[in-house]
């Protein structure tokens, strides 16, 4: 069955005087995705956001949501889209309750005091609707932008780097509401972000994008070749354990990292089978985990 | 969507405490203006009238509360653009400077709608102020200093109006200073799209109504052609309607004039607005 496709972008190029903020990015976003939006700091990423939510408009190429051209259905695809950008503002001197009352009223869509108030509840706001803004954290800051994203109920949320400046548990907090936005309401997301870990963990497909460029584009899971994974053995007699292993599983790559941890690259299957042999054959592990791959495959591929 | 977003704009003025700057700071200054009045007001007409009294014999009660709301008129609109430009040119810079802007540009609402339902709120704000200052002017001094016949001086000469003949010419009055505060509103809010603070645009705006006055009472003929064009020129056309017979014609000139900024001001604001790059 052929996926409906949500964002479509083609060839989009943006400068600012001299500066090329972006070059030729092009990517597809498909209905029930969580999008993955990744490249350093500079490479275009938020400057395509803002061409997407029509801050900005692009020099040359074409953005077309919902099968629909932005340019000339801007009003009726923004009332289909929840974004936040970089950091939600709000009218610091309004409670939160008000706040969303206002993003609301022009939503596109009628939403009801109730309905605000379970949004509220939804990200845990409940208890601070009647407070001004101004004495909220970022963190609840960044939960009352995600309400304020999902007050009139877009098919379409895009979140540019929704955990900057958060907390470890701020950020598990944000992680946690994208997953129920996805599994709960079948969302698409287009999450752009620094955090690459996070990343790996809730999207199915990404794009990379460096200077200006798009690089790759496809599903994570296939980019990243997860039949394969890096493993970060802690363990004592590291340059024997790494004899060890040569011998007995032959592994696309083995290195040391430390006196006490090596690294190997394995296919999954053989994980429990090495760990096994290890400790059969005397060695005493500390420690076995598998190291993300994104971030090797995120550096790898900006290098090339 | 114009009028929810007028709503928002006004739920917006009325939740900041610098609007309630302006009226408080009317409240005191008219508190003031009358409480002055009352104590040395006969002695500061007697100087005026000082004068007049070897052709003219004055009976009655000079200082009456006419005389003081006219008094407070002339004396307040000249610092009440300040209190405009305080709330109107902080509308747009002032959520560019907070970033909700972003928010608000990228919903479902035209940049159009937004620029324009924030010249009305701002209009509304600015009757707001305008009834505010006619109320209490109008409402206090008659109270403290009951009515009367209402003696004004201008460049003619003296001109008393019967008491009967006053109420209509101040609703009018009132109503043309509405426009000028209005043309003030207008340029602040215009200023206000050019920049990304609060500040810039609400210095500018006295700026440059301190500049076109200073322009206007310079009697050197180089300014002489650009002089009726200037809105300061036309923000004292109130005063007309206290004069006899009532100068509609030049009324008429300045209504045009002020209503012509407006219009202008309003266009240049869509223009940039609708063009600007919303990055931060």
């Amino acid at each position: 069955m052929e996926q409906q496709t949500i964002i479509k972008v083609q060839n989009l190029s943006k400068k600012f005087g001299s500066f090329e903020a972006v070059k030729d990015v092009s990517f597809t976003v498909n209905k029930g995705d969580v999008f993955g939006f990744l490249g350093p700091n500079g490479a275009g990423k938020s400057t395509t956001i803002r061409c997407l939510l029509s801050l900005i408009s692009p020099d040359s190429g074409t953005i077309e949501l919902f099968d629909k051209s932005l340019q000339k259905n801007r009003s009726q695809i923004l009332a289909n889209i929840g974004s936040i950008i970089e950091k939600p503002d709000f009218y610091k001197y309004l409670s939160a309750q008000k706040n969303l009352e206002i993003f609301a009223r022009i939503s596109g869509a009628t939403v009801s005091k109730k309905e605000i108030l379970e949004m509220l509840d939804f990200v845990g706001l409940g208890d601070r609707a009647k407070h001004k803004v101004k004495g909220f954290s970022h963190g609840m800051k960044q939960r009352l932008g995600i309400a304020q994203t999902l007050l009139h109920k877009p098919e379409l949320i895009i979140l540019d780097e929704p955990t900057t400046g958060l907390d470890p548990q701020g950020i598990i907090e944000i992680r946690n509401l994208i997953l129920r936005l996805k599994n709960e309401q079948n969302k698409t997301i287009l999450l752009s972000s620094h955090q690459l870990s996070e990343i790996e963990l809730i999207a199915n497909r990404m794009v990379i994008i460096n200077q200006g460029r798009s690089l790759v584009e496809g599903s994570v899971e296939e980019l990243l070749n997860s039949e394969e994974t890096v493993v970060r053995i802690e363990i004592d007699s590291v340059e024997a354990a790494i004899q060890f292993i040569q011998s007995k599983f032959n592994p696309q790559e083995i290195s040391q990292i430390s006196s006490k941890e090596l690294e190997v690259l394995i296919s999954k299957k053989r994980v429990p089978d090495l760990t096994k042999e290890l400790v059969l054959a005397g060695f005493t592990i500390h420690a076995i985990e598998p190291k993300r791959k994104l971030e090797d495959y995120f550096i790898k591929t900006i290098q090339s | 969507m114009l009028f929810k977003n007028t709503y928002n704009e006004f739920i917006k003025i009325v939740s900041k405490p610098r609007s309630y700057l302006g009226l408080g700071a009317l409240t005191l200054l008219i508190g003031i203006i009358i409480f002055a009045m009352k104590a040395d007001g006969e002695s500061m007409v007697s100087f005026v009238t000082a004068s007049f009294e070897q052709t003219l014999s004055f009976n009655g009660k000079l200082v009456n509360g006419n005389l003081i709301a006219f008094i407070i008129l002339q004396m307040l609109v000249v610092h009440i653009p300040l209190l405009i430009a305080l709330v109107t040119g902080d509308l747009i810079s002032g959520e560019a400077a907070m970033g909700t802007i972003r928010m608000l540009a990228s919903k479902p609402i035209s940049r159009t709608q937004i620029v324009l339902s924030k010249f009305i709120a701002g209009a509304i704000y600015t009757l707001v102020i305008t009834l505010w200052l006619g109320i209490l002017s109008l409402l206090v001094s008659h109270v403290v200093f009951g009515t009367g016949d209402l003696m004004v001086l201008n460049s003619d000469g003296l001109v008393i109006l019967p008491e009967a003949d006053i109420l209509w010419r101040f609703g009018l009055a009132f109503c043309v200073a509405f426009l000028s505060l209005l043309t003030v509103a207008t340029l602040s809010i215009c200023l206000s799209a050019f920049a990304e603070n609060s500040i810039g645009p609400i210095v500018a705006t006295m700026a440059i109504i301190i500049i076109f006055t200073i322009i206007g009472s310079l009697d050197v003929s180089v300014f002489d052609s650009i002089k009726p064009y200037l809105f300061t020129t036309h923000m004292a056309s109130w005063r007309s309607f206290f004069e006899n017979p009532v100068p509609f014609g030049e009324i008429m000139n300045s209504i045009v004039i002020l209503l012509t900024h407006i219009v202008l001001l309003v266009g240049i604001t869509l223009f940039k607005f609708n063009r600007k790059d919303i990055t931060s």
